[in-house]
């Protein structure tokens, strides 16, 4: 088998003299959904913004075969890792178009004009308000425009933080379709998801974390048949206290 | 008083208005994108002013040296920042960015320098001079403190200001100069003279404002620069770095400096610490413009040149004063409107 397209070694990220991810290994195969699952304040969030580069950390992080962990986030975007942050971290004053046209800064005007064709097929809603201004629009909308600028960037890893979160049960459907969809397609992806059921009926491989750790991993397929995963670490009661 | 004087102040007001609301739009971009409030932004005036009225001479200015200098420096700002091992092609390709303009504006300036070239190539010259300054500086200064405060960003800024002043005296000493005017045309309308370099005061700031707004209307590079200034962490992941938004901002207020600067230097006597009074008044328009609209900055600074005008000749012992005293009622105002105001919202 190749090498893992995302491979984590033992990463470690603090925030001052605090851990909030503690020696966590993962990895990402080519054409694969994986996702992190795990309570709220697990370090979900955490471990993504430091596989970005927009946190710092300690550990190994090589992608595509190279070693990035000291690379600074802007390159880790040339080098093909796209991420939809938590709070999606949108320009809310620019209209909708120009969200997708900077999303598609690093490339050429002929694959930004295709990639945008690509996403208001996939998104028809972002192309009926590409005048709109990116702060005017609903919750899930805000989310495929998220999506959709991650998308222009042509990534061959996409992390996605929650795309589920705030976003009606019907939207939150819409939304995995599309990411299912976009492994089809070939992209590779992280996804981090409180909504752990609906994570692990699309994923092929998923890693639980609690407190910073990866506590189990497993096939997707075998780990959502287990009742007793779900409710141990992904149950109401566990997750309530946490909340 | 008759209205022929009332008319010669106003197109006065207008004419200085105009480079107030250029130097304002400056102030404006550089804090929105880098959050530093650009008191350095006169220094630009004074030098493109002084480095023409030295071309004018027949001289080779100091700013020549001073670009190549601020040109290394950033490099060797920009490799030491930097955690891996300095290869040579990363020197060089360093050195491109930031000394290659610099060294060929210097070669030129001293080869053309005595053959008394004419107007518009000496202009050229400077804003080649002084341009590269305004990405170098940021480099220097202000990268090295891009997560620090809006106040530690503010200190800094002050203190470059105090250098680049003490730098003017020491590359243009301390006597004022006047550069040749662009054009000797003179024709009056009605009962007013109007110079041809007013002429080129207005053609020139409705061309900048209009390329400025073009480039951030419809250029790919000048939309980033919004983005930048809208979230910087949005702009981070999407590939667009801080450290180009960064330079490319200072480039446009030093552009925007040295070409003011060019513009007034056959109109007024320049001295090595003109800049600051000049630069303030820039300030002020944009302080009234709340450090975030464009327009409103522009306008202000329009009404700035006139209430300037009328006061030097009503009251010109206290012109100063009336036009920096129009800032308390409008910081009452903005604070009554909005609130303290909320600098540091960050991302
Ligand atoms: N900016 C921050 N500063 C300090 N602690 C933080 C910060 N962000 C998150 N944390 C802490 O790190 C832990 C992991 O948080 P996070 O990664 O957001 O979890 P998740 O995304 O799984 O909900 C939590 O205990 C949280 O309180
Ligand atoms: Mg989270």
């Amino acid at each position: 088998m190749n090498a893992p397209l995302l491979e984590i070694s033992d990463l470690h990220v603090a925030y001052g003299k605090v851990e909030a991810v503690t020696g966590v290994d993962i990895a990402v195969a080519e054409g694969a959904i994986i996702t992190v699952i795990g309570a709220n304040g697990a370090g979900k969030t955490t471990l993504l913004n430091a596989i970005m580069g927009v946190l710092p950390s300690r550990g190994g992080i090589r992608f595509a075969g190279e070693a990035i962990d000291q690379t600074p986030l802007e390159s880790r975007v040339t080098g093909g890792m796209c991420l939809v942050p938590e709070r999606r971290e949108l320009f809310s004053g620019m209209a909708v178009e120009d969200n997708l046209l900077l999303g598609g800064f690093l490339r050429t005007r002929v694959e930004r004009a295709q990639t945008q064709e690509e996403v208001f097929t996939r998104f028809p809603r972002l192309k009926e308000r590409r005048r709109q201004l990116a702060g005017t629009l609903s919750g899930g909308e805000r989310q495929m425009l998220a999506m959709g600028r991650a998308l222009m960037a042509r990534p061959k890893l996409l992390m996605l933080d929650e795309p589920s979160l705030g976003l009606a049960p019907r939207i939150v459907a819409d939304v995995f379709e599309i990411v299912g969809a976009l492994r089809d397609s070939g992209v590779s992806i992280l996804l981090v998801e409180q909504n752990a059921r609906a994570a692990l009926r699309l994923a092929d491989h998923a890693y639980v974390m609690e407190l910073g750790c990866v506590v189990m991993q497993g096939k997707a397929s075998e780990m959502i048949a287990d009742k007793r995963i779900i409710e141990t670490y992904l149950g109401g009661t566990h997750n309530a206290d946490l909340a | 008083m008759d209205t022929t004087i009332l008319l010669f102040l106003l197109q006065d007001g207008l004419t200085n208005g105009a480079i107030y609301a250029l130097l304002g739009l400056a102030l404006v971009l550089v804090f929105a994108v880098t959050r530093v409030i650009f008191v350095p932004q006169g220094e630009f005036v004074a030098y493109g002013a002084l480095t023409l009225a030295t071309f004018d001479a027949g001289r080779a200015p100091g700013t020549a040296w001073l670009g190549l200098a601020f040109g290394l420096a950033a490099t060797a700002s920009e490799l030491s920042s930097e955690r891996r091992r300095v290869g040579l092609r990363r020197l060089l390709q360093s050195l491109a960015s930031t000394t290659a303009v610099p060294l060929l504006a210097a070669a030129a300036a001293f080869i053309v320098a005595p053959m008394r070239p004419p107007s518009w190539i000496s202009v050229l010259l400077t804003l080649a001079i002084i341009v590269p300054m305004g990405p170098n500086l940021y480099r220097i200064a202000f990268r090295p403190l891009a997560d620090g405060s809006v106040l530690t960003l503010f200190i800094a800024s002050i203190g470059v200001h105090f250098a680049m002043t003490g730098l003017g005296l020491v590359f243009f000493g301390a006597e004022g100069v006047r550069a040749r005017p662009l054009s000797d045309l003179v024709f009056s309308v009605g009962p007013i003279p109007v110079t041809g370099q007013t002429l080129f005061v207005y053609a020139a700031t409705i061309l900048a404002m209009t390329a400025l707004a073009l480039f951030f209307g419809r250029a790919l590079l000048g939309k980033a620069l919004i983005a930048t200034a809208m979230n910087r962490l949005g702009a981070r992941l999407v590939g667009v770095r801080t450290e180009m938004s960064g330079r490319l901002a200072f480039a446009l207020a030093a552009l925007i400096g040295a070409l003011s600067g060019v513009l007034i230097a056959p109109m007024t006597t320049i001295y090595y610490d003109t800049g600051f009074l000049i630069g303030l008044k820039g300030f002020i328009a944009a302080i009234i413009g709340a450090l975030a609209s464009y327009p409103v900055t522009a306008l202000a600074a329009l009404a700035v040149g006139i209430i300037e005008s009328l006061a030097s000749f009503f009251a010109s012992n206290f012109k100063e004063a009336i036009v920096f005293t129009l800032i308390i009622p409008v910081l009452l105002w903005l604070s009554l409107a909005h609130g303290p105001a909320d600098a540091e919202e960050g991302h």
